[in-house]
């Protein structure tokens, strides 16, 4: 019965330390994040590699989410001859959810491993104990800037999401599947409601902060050489998935 | 000056450093030899606050550097520069902002200023035309040079060098030990390197240092060092293995 209670409780307390050191990063962050000197170039380059370089992958899957969705529920609301709700369900559904979650989750593989790998390689070649040496605080200078970029540039990305992923769904539903354009596009603006939009960019710079948060932290903690920097890299891209997912629950709970 | 104090420090259980009582002479080339995996690149960590102690105090012209907080710490280190075992150089950045980096950091100095001074800085460690290749561009020996200047930038008062001339060819070890012994004489700056070379080490020292199972087991000039009767010391700048260990 203890052995019982030990087994099932050690991942537990992993969590909890886990989580515990996470909280303390990210007091870390939060009070360096006012402290001169701001990073402004690095926030910049930063941002740059979040959005700009995410934007064809943001596209593509955006684009590709629309079209499925399109497909998916005009089978299913023609059954009830509903094909006229197509549009506005393509719109809902990525507005609110699909368009942030899938931006937020291509970008934690794209850029928060990334800033894993890059963080993690800094720590095992002693970049981050040559920062120390030279007075600068490798918190402000590292993670600060690729937070502040990650909160910014989410939104961002889910707006050109959303957008393409309409244009998908319109494309598929209309050229396609010859739904009437005219109906189309109204009941998009009958059932959509500007808060729906504005409520799936708030989540996604919650998510931005997710990514940046854990990508960097594991980073941070890098310990073992190059095999440590690969398994950061890989606990970074899966924990932020799934804390991401698991929190927009909760967000979406909350919100509507 | 460097002060340690009963410096105690282990990882994981595995002790590294036992009672270490140091002074390092201010304006003085000291330099430290010791085995491989003894813990002469922990120490030197040590002196820097990269590392702290189990126990024991590290006395920087005066101040306490276990007990400060990172503000005050930092304060401390403008004081240093060091030059990292593998460099440590920023492989984001090229050279010349790997060079430039603590100027920008540290100084008001324009853009301009800050390239003669980069330049002049790599012509001391024998690189030319290098300023915009990127680190992983570099062999070892050229990394390393790159990481000298660096540390050299700010002219420190303190400079530390862990190993700045292994991996380096015969002339440029040469050339690094001149400049070490150069840039000591007309800086006055307190100089603490980490040599496995004997012979450069009694060339460039003012004092040799020799840490052995996590204490310093000799102490003094080249010559007093030279002359000892410690046998574990007289073995390791004889080079010589003991028979039975083979
Ligand atoms: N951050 C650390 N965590 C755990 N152990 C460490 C750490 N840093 C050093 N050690 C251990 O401390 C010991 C001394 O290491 P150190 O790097 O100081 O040796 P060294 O004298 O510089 O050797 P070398 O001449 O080969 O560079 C080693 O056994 C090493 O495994
Ligand atoms: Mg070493």
């Amino acid at each position: 019965m203890l052995r019982l209670f030990e087994f099932a409780g050690r991942p537990f307390i992993y969590l909890l330390e886990e989580f515990g050191r996470i909280l303390l990063f990210l007091l870390s962050i939060a009070a360096w994040l006012f402290r001169k000197p701001f990073r402004l170039k690095e926030i910049l380059k930063q941002m740059e590699f979040v959005g700009t370089n995410s934007l064809v992958v943001v596209l593509i899957t955006g684009t590709f989410t629309g079209m499925v969705l399109a497909i998916q529920s005009y089978y299913g609301f023609r059954k009830f001859g509903g094909e006229s709700l197509v549009g506005a369900t393509v719109a809902l559904a990525i507005t609110r959810e699909l368009g942030p979650v899938f931006t937020a989750l291509m970008v934690t593989g794209r850029a928060g491993s990334a800033m894993a790998a890059a963080i993690g390689t800094m720590r095992v070649t002693e970049q981050i104990d040559a920062l120390y040496t030279m007075s600068v605080n490798p918190v402000q200078y590292l993670v600060v800037p690729r937070v502040v970029a990650s909160i910014i540039m989410l939104p961002f990305l889910t707006i050109v999401s959303d957008f393409i992923g309409i244009a998908g769904g319109y494309f598929v539903g209309v050229k396609l599947l010859d739904i009437n354009s005219g109906i189309f596009m109204a009941r998009i603006y009958d059932l959509l409601v500007v808060d729906d939009i504005i409520n799936g960019l708030i989540k996604s710079a919650v998510f931005g902060f997710i990514l940046s948060l854990i990508g960097c932290y594991k980073g941070f903690y890098t310990t073992g050489g190059a095999e440590g920097v690969g398994k950061a890299t890989t606990q970074a891209v899966v924990m932020a998935s799934v804390t991401i997912l698991v929190s927009d629950y909760f967000l979406t709970a909350v919100m509507f | 000056m460097i002060e340690l104090k009963k410096i105690k420090k282990s990882f994981n259980g595995q002790k590294v450093l036992d009672d270490i009582d140091l002074t390092i002479e201010p304006g003085k080339i000291t330099v430290i030899i010791g085995q491989s995996g003894g813990g002469k690149s922990v120490l030197l960590k040590h002196m820097i606050g990269l590392i702290r102690p189990d126990s024991g105090k590290i006395m920087i012209d005066g101040v306490d550097t276990t007990t400060l907080g990172e503000k005050e710490l930092n304060e401390v280190r403008k004081k240093f520069g060091m030059l990292f075992q593998d460099a440590a150089l920023f492989d984001s950045m090229n050279v010349g902002d790997n060079v430039a980096f603590p100027l920008k950091e540290h100084t008001k100095l324009k853009g301009r200023e800050i390239k003669a001074i980069v330049e002049k800085k790599l012509l001391q460690v024998g690189l030319k035309d290098v300023t915009h290749k990127m680190p992983s561009e570099l062999s070892g020996g050229m990394r390393k040079r790159v990481g000298l200047a660096r540390a050299l930038a700010l002219d420190p008062k303190i400079i530390l060098f862990d190993e700045p001339t292994t991996g380096l060819d015969p002339i440029m070890c040469d050339a690094v030990d001149k400049l070490i012994v150069k840039t000591q004489q007309e800086t006055g700056a307190t100089c603490i390197v980490i040599s496995h070379d004997i012979d450069s080490t009694f060339r460039i020292a003012h004092t040799v240092a020799m840490l052995y199972h996590g204490k310093i087991i000799e102490k003094g000039t080249p010559e007093e060092v030279k002359a000892t009767g410690n046998p574990v010391v007289r073995q390791f700048i004889e080079r010589k293995v003991e028979d039975n260990n083979f």
